[in-house]
């Protein structure tokens, strides 16, 4: 019974989607495009936190390099064979650099939006939790990640448009951007990348791998002690991640037609762990709507009273993270929790405060 | 001016910065260590010290109004930490990623009140007198140095508070509990330790350590609401590379983040020096995922 009540949830879902065209004005139809396409990296985020236990303060490189790798597409595309961007003659390049170059090829650009960010993903998983450095350490690395790839960004002017990122681009793959006709068709795509995306964690939450990520965030050394690497499958989820990220941050671009460094550093970084503890960390439907959520929540208050803005979101977070752990998604079980909470306090205090006391230990 | 002297300037300014990074991650390390508790709003205790500072030499005058700012920023700033412990940090011990985001969301709170209060464009401390001016060093090798007044106080401040934190902790009655608590919480629970109390002494200390780091960093650089922001990502880091529950290890390693990252910036962009300082700590985990100094436990930990 319950299955199929979340089965027709997901269909009315999928519907009130793709039928979106049909009432949205085009303005609010491009926000939601823009935001669906986030969705997708929460989903990646729902896979690496919720799922495999990993938080990654840091997965706006990940989007921002497969931003980066389209916008470059994008700027080559509107060039005539020969030419450079403007902000590289203005900052005295005389050539293009060579991986720029092979980015204009439309099919080199889009292998480039789904590899870099993966093996970006997988090669530092590789590297941090071969040592088994703690999930903690891993955050604060990520984050510094996050910090480094913005200002690195800002600083090399000539190569990545520098603070104004990179922006003006006209057409893709011989289509105009700003045509609506190429709108409505990209918000279509975005839907079906999300709808691909979600029916993959769902995939890949049946399988061993999936219980096995389940495994390791709830007792790693147990895990490891009955012979799997928790390493292997912590990079392995660490790199569909990343590759989620950077798709999620080639549609995103093409949705707003602009990629800076302020939209990859830290603070967006850190908005991204925000929708997804909102949505409920480990529920796909559930970092679905909680992205949709905060977006919209966040273009509503910030145009409304701006000031107000990170007041709302430091309060959402501090009372999701202390009252609601498994986000909107857990209200459901929140009803029973109390109940049973009840029902306990009345029997047997002593032995809640002793399982209380041992999970506080571990 | 010789090359030596070029060098031995930069690794005095590399000195300096960390010193301010090792203020700041003093209490960061304290908390992780004993609590297990990341403070994102840690960088904000350096900013809530930079604009008690500000307010305080703007109200008060005379030659002893900066001292009296520093204590100022240190009650303030552990006052505030105190308060963030008993309503956010004491319902989440145990979870220390959600710590980190509940953390976050103060951050973000602190921030914007700061911006509302003060504008978004950073607010000036001016040195006292007694501060603006520079030794000059007119002989031997290093002739024509000069180390301006500021960084030397805030080298011996740093100096002062590191030797007034390690009194405390190895001569005092809370210093006792405290090291207790961190070697077996429920041992030291069980002998009658009031670790709540230890916890909540422990969380504001470090929070009025890092307001005193505000302080001397207001001498150098303008307070904006966000500064706390960037300095905090760096102490992370030198709590990474100097590893928990060590105070001398978070010394040796903010000496080596500041000592990198100065000495990196004179070959190349400060946004480089970030990047190598990065791949420098990734490297650095790969021989000693602990960091430099560890203490050797059998305890499975689970986090």
């Amino acid at each position: 019974m319950k299955k199929w009540l979340s089965l027709s949830l997901d269909i009315a879902l999928l519907a009130a989607l793709v039928a979106a065209p049909l009432y949205l004005s085009a303005y609010h139809l491009s926000l939601l495009g823009r935001f669906l396409a986030m969705a997708i990296l929460s989903l990646g985020l729902c896979l690496v936190w919720g799922w495999s236990g990993i938080l990654s303060l840091g997965q706006g490189v990940f989007w921002g390099l497969g931003a980066y790798i389209l916008a470059m597409h994008l700027k080559l595309a509107a060039l005539a064979p020969g030419d450079m961007p403007d902000f590289m003659m203005w900052s005295g390049l005389d050539h293009l650099p060579g991986w720029w170059t092979i980015f204009r090829h439309p099919a080199v650009a889009l292998l480039g939006v789904l590899i870099v960010p993966t093996i970006a993903a997988a090669g530092l998983a590789w590297l941090v939790f071969n040592r088994r450095v703690s999930g903690v350490h891993f955050a604060l690395i990520t984050q510094a990640l996050a910090l480094a790839f913005a200002t690195l960004l800002v600083s090399e002017q000539a190569y990545t448009g520098g603070f104004n990122g990179l922006t003006d681009f006209t057409t893709l793959f011989g289509r105009y951007i700003v045509d609506p006709s190429f709108q409505r068709s990209l918000y279509w795509i975005t839907v079906v990348a999300l709808t691909a995306a979600y029916l993959f964690c769902r995939w890949i939450s049946h399988t061993n791998f999936g219980k096995i990520l389940l495994a390791i965030r709830d007792g790693e050394s147990r895990t490891r002690f009955l012979g799997y690497n928790p390493a292997g499958y912590k990079m392995i989820a660490f790199a569909i991640g990343g590759a989620f990220a950077g798709i999620s941050g080639a549609l995103y671009v093409l949705h707003v037609g602009v990629i800076s460094p302020a939209m990859v550093g830290v603070v967006p970084s850190i908005e991204m762990v925000v929708a997804v503890a909102v949505g409920g960390r480990d529920s796909f439907i559930g970092v679905i709507l909680g992205t949709l959520l905060v977006n919209f929540g966040k273009d509503w208050i910030s145009s409304a009273m701006p000031e107000m803005w990170q007041f709302g979101i430091g309060l959402l977070f501090i009372l999701v993270v202390t009252l609601l752990p498994k986000g909107l998604a857990g209200i459901p079980e929140l009803r029973g929790q109390i109940a049973a909470r009840f029902r306990r306090s009345a029997g047997a205090p002593a032995l809640e405060a002793q399982t209380l006391a041992i999970t506080q230990k571990n | 001016m010789g090359h030596l002297v070029v060098f031995a300037g930069q690794i005095f300014n590399g000195i300096s910065v960390a010193s301010i990074l090792l203020l700041t991650a003093l209490g960061l390390a304290l908390s992780f260590g004993l609590m297990n508790v990341i403070n994102m709003a840690h960088g904000e205790m350096l900013m809530v010290g930079g604009y008690i500072t500000y307010l305080t030499c703007r109200f008060v005058h005379g030659p002893g109004a900066f001292l009296l700012a520093l204590g100022f920023s240190f009650v303030g700033s552990a006052l505030l930490g105190a308060v963030l412990e008993v309503t956010v940090i004491r319902w989440l011990y145990g979870r220390p990623l959600d710590t980190l985001l509940a953390t976050w969301g103060v951050s973000l709170i602190l921030q914007q009140g700061a911006r509302s209060l003060f504008g978004a464009i950073g607010v000036d401390v001016v040195a006292p007198p007694w501060l603006s001016g520079s030794v000059a060093i007119g002989r031997g090798p290093l002739a024509g140095l000069t180390l301006p007044s500021v960084r030397i106080f805030i080298i011996v401040l740093t100096i002062v508070v590191f030797a007034l934190l390690l009194l405390f902790i190895a001569r005092s009655r809370a210093g006792l509990f405290l090291r207790a608590v961190h070697q077996d919480r429920e041992m030291a629970q069980a002998l009658g330790v009031n670790t709540r109390w230890v916890d909540l002494l422990v969380f504001a200390a470090g929070t009025g350590v890092a307001g005193l780091a505000g302080t001397a960093l207001a001498l150098i650089a303008p307070v904006t609401p966000t500064v706390g922001q960037s300095y905090v990502v760096y102490a992370f880091l030198v709590v990474i590379v100097g590893g928990l529950g060590s105070l001398l290890g978070t010394a040796l390693a903010a000496l080596l983040v500041g000592l990198f990252s100065a000495g990196v910036q004179m070959f190349t962009s400060v946004s480089l020096a970030d990047v190598l300082l990065l791949v420098l700590v990734v490297v650095f985990i790969q021989f000693r995922p602990r960091g430099i100094v560890f203490r050797r436990s059998r305890v499975m930990k689970e986090a």
